[in-house]
């Protein structure tokens, strides 16, 4: 009998929240907003699924109703990614160590 | 066109590259290139999505223009946002993934044909219960931020809305919607999955309206985490392993961060989310009405004892945040720095209002990371310190906590400024913090109370240096 390919889907899933799990206990403390919007960056992964949506159906009418909300979800969340990267990279140029002496 | 094969490994490469972003982290001399990292992940999921729909009509077109549009939207944002109002910002920006899962599952149940999810009213069992559950914690994710983004942003006051049965209603719209998501998968009726959608929206907001200001930083990382969730739902209908990695990584990051949050407190998960704390403290409050006798300066006094201090600790709080005053106090430091005194920062994992709060503010600053330390890592040096300055933080200052059973806040774990040999607490009045109690500190004989704003008192200080 064939193993269902949402077992291994499912496996994927567990094995990734205890990677999370790991990964996001050894992020410092001090790093903790950064962390907030880079994960909030990458959850709009989800734009994948929206572009499938926008770009479905072949019948040449591409406003379907399915297909709106498929374009308005591009749109949040492209709004997401440009924003949640961008102002990750914002905030991480500016933790700086402190200056050696020069002397 | 692509195989499926290759799109699922392009897939698999985007969601490692999305946990080396978070891998990044753990210092901040990695942190930049896990953003590259992250950035090059998000690049190659949408790269390979659009080759293997590989339709290039007018369909995408629209793609390309949406994507300037909410792209120039989020770039104007990530630039100008002030880094006082990151909560409130990463709070409007879990309002836009959640919405955006709904927007997904919807369409996914318009037109499951093109998602090979079956046919309009014969979607697959499985798919079907993914997709709600998408939608409903993608909902809830919608509504929930959107009502702690207003209080952040103080539109709506910060203080918890409660009302009698408040939490069976919460507890009965819950199991209506997973009884709906049941009766969906009989009867695959639209009018279903608009019902389940509608109950997760009204369900957000009831359940964030009870949460008061300061518990805020787990109500945050909680939203974070129901994102990923939301986010994973739609993965599994999708069938595609960059949503499901990603939301697992998301999901369990935000749990981790409420968890952590809620340790800072000593408090409960649970009794964090049914919410009404602060606003109910009325007992402990008035047993310490009467007034005792404090001490209070003014800034030449602070100048005077911190010059003359060999080591002096500041403690930032969410006050700070509010009187805009890491600058000012980055340039009193400075000060300081080159009168010889050694100064160092101690940072109390819920001061401010999300995690991490405190330390962006001061980074902003220029305040190297390397003289900012974490409460176990500083919390003995308070009894060989001269000077403790604290600035705009309070309950997490507070020796009750260690002393009095009977506080609401005992057993918090909170910095030992008393044991300083002397503290300078800026403060605009002697009214008590968030959860409603008097501080201790306030009539000790080594306090010495700065009434007036934050940032105007550090300002005067500078100035006295």
């Amino acid at each position: 009998m064939e193993i269902d390919p949402f077992i291994f889907r499912l496996s994927i899933f567990i094995l990734s929240i205890f990677i999370g799990y790991y990964v996001v206990w050894s992020v410092t403390p001090s790093l903790h907003t950064p962390l907030m919007s880079v994960t909030n960056a990458i959850s709009s992964v989800i734009i994948v699924g929206a572009i499938i949506a926008a770009l479905a159906g072949e019948s040449g009418n591409i406003l379907d109703t399915a297909n709106i909300f498929g374009f308005l979800a591009i749109i949040l969340a492209a709004v997401n990614i440009f924003g949640g990267f961008l102002v990750t990279q914002r905030m991480l140029a500016m933790y700086k160590k402190k200056k050696k002496d020069k002397k | 066109m692509i195989s499926a094969n290759l799109l699922a490994v392009f897939y698999l490469i985007s969601g490692v590259l999305f946990i080396l972003a978070l891998r990044g982290l753990s210092s901040p001399e990695t942190s930049r290139q896990g953003n590259l990292f992250g950035i090059i992940g998000m690049v190659i999921a949408i790269g390979v999505t659009i080759v293997s729909v590989g339709n290039f009509s007018t369909g995408f077109f629209y793609l390309l223009i949406l994507l300037i549009i909410g792209g120039s939207i989020g770039t104007f944002i990530a630039f100008k946002i002030p880094m006082t109002a990151m909560p409130e910002l990463v709070a409007g920006f879990h309002s836009l993934v959640g919405l955006a899962a709904v927007f997904v599952a919807i369409s996914a149940f318009l037109n499951p044909e093109a998602f090979k999810l079956g046919t309009p009213g014969n979607i697959k069992i499985a798919s079907l219960i993914e997709m709600s559950l998408g939608a409903a914690i993608g909902a809830i994710t919608f509504t929930g931020s959107i009502i702690a983004f207003l209080k952040l942003r103080g539109i709506m006051s910060g203080s918890p809305v409660t009302f009698k049965g408040q939490h069976y209603l919460n507890l009965i719209l819950g199991i209506v919607a997973i009884a709906l998501i049941f009766y969906l998968c009989s009867s695959q009726a639209a009018s279903l999955f608009w019902n389940i959608i509608g109950i997760s929206l009204l369900l957000g907001i009831l359940l964030i309206i009870p949460i008061g200001g300061a518990d805020m930083p787990v109500v945050i990382s909680m939203l974070n985490s129901y994102s990923g969730w939301a986010a994973a739902g739609i993965g599994f209908t999708l069938e595609n392993t960059a949503l499901i990695i990603t939301g697992a990584l998301v999901g369990s990051s935000g749990a981790i961060l409420s968890y952590i949050m809620c340790k800072g407190m000593n408090r409960s998960f649970f009794s964090v989310i049914l919410g009404g704390f602060g606003g109910t403290d009325q007992i402990s409050t008035a047993k310490n009405n009467e007034r005792k006798p404090v001490k209070t300066g003014n800034a030449d006094d602070a100048a005077f004892l911190m010059k003359n201090a060999s080591s002096v600790i500041i403690v930032p709080g969410y006050g700070m945040a509010v009187a805009q005053a890491q600058h000012a106090l980055r340039e009193m430091v400075d000060a300081l720095k080159k009168n010889g005194v050694k100064v160092s920062y101690a940072i109390h994992p819920v001061a401010g209002r999300m995690p991490g709060h405190m330390n962006v503010l001061l980074a902003e600053a220029n305040v190297p990371y390397d003289e900012v330390f974490e409460l176990e890592e500083i919390n003995n040096d308070f009894a060989n310190c001269d000077v403790a300055y604290v600035i705009g933080a309070n309950d997490v200052t507070n020796p009750v906590a260690k002393s009095d059973p009977q506080s609401p806040i005992y057993g918090m774990p909170i910095l030992d400024v008393e044991k300083s040999k002397s503290v300078l607490f800026v403060k605009r009045s002697l009214s008590p913090g968030y959860a409603g109690i008097d501080n201790d500190l306030f009539y000790r004989d080594n306090t010495l109370m700065l009434f007036s704003d934050a940032k105007k008192m550090t300002e005067e200080i500078v100035k006295g240096l």
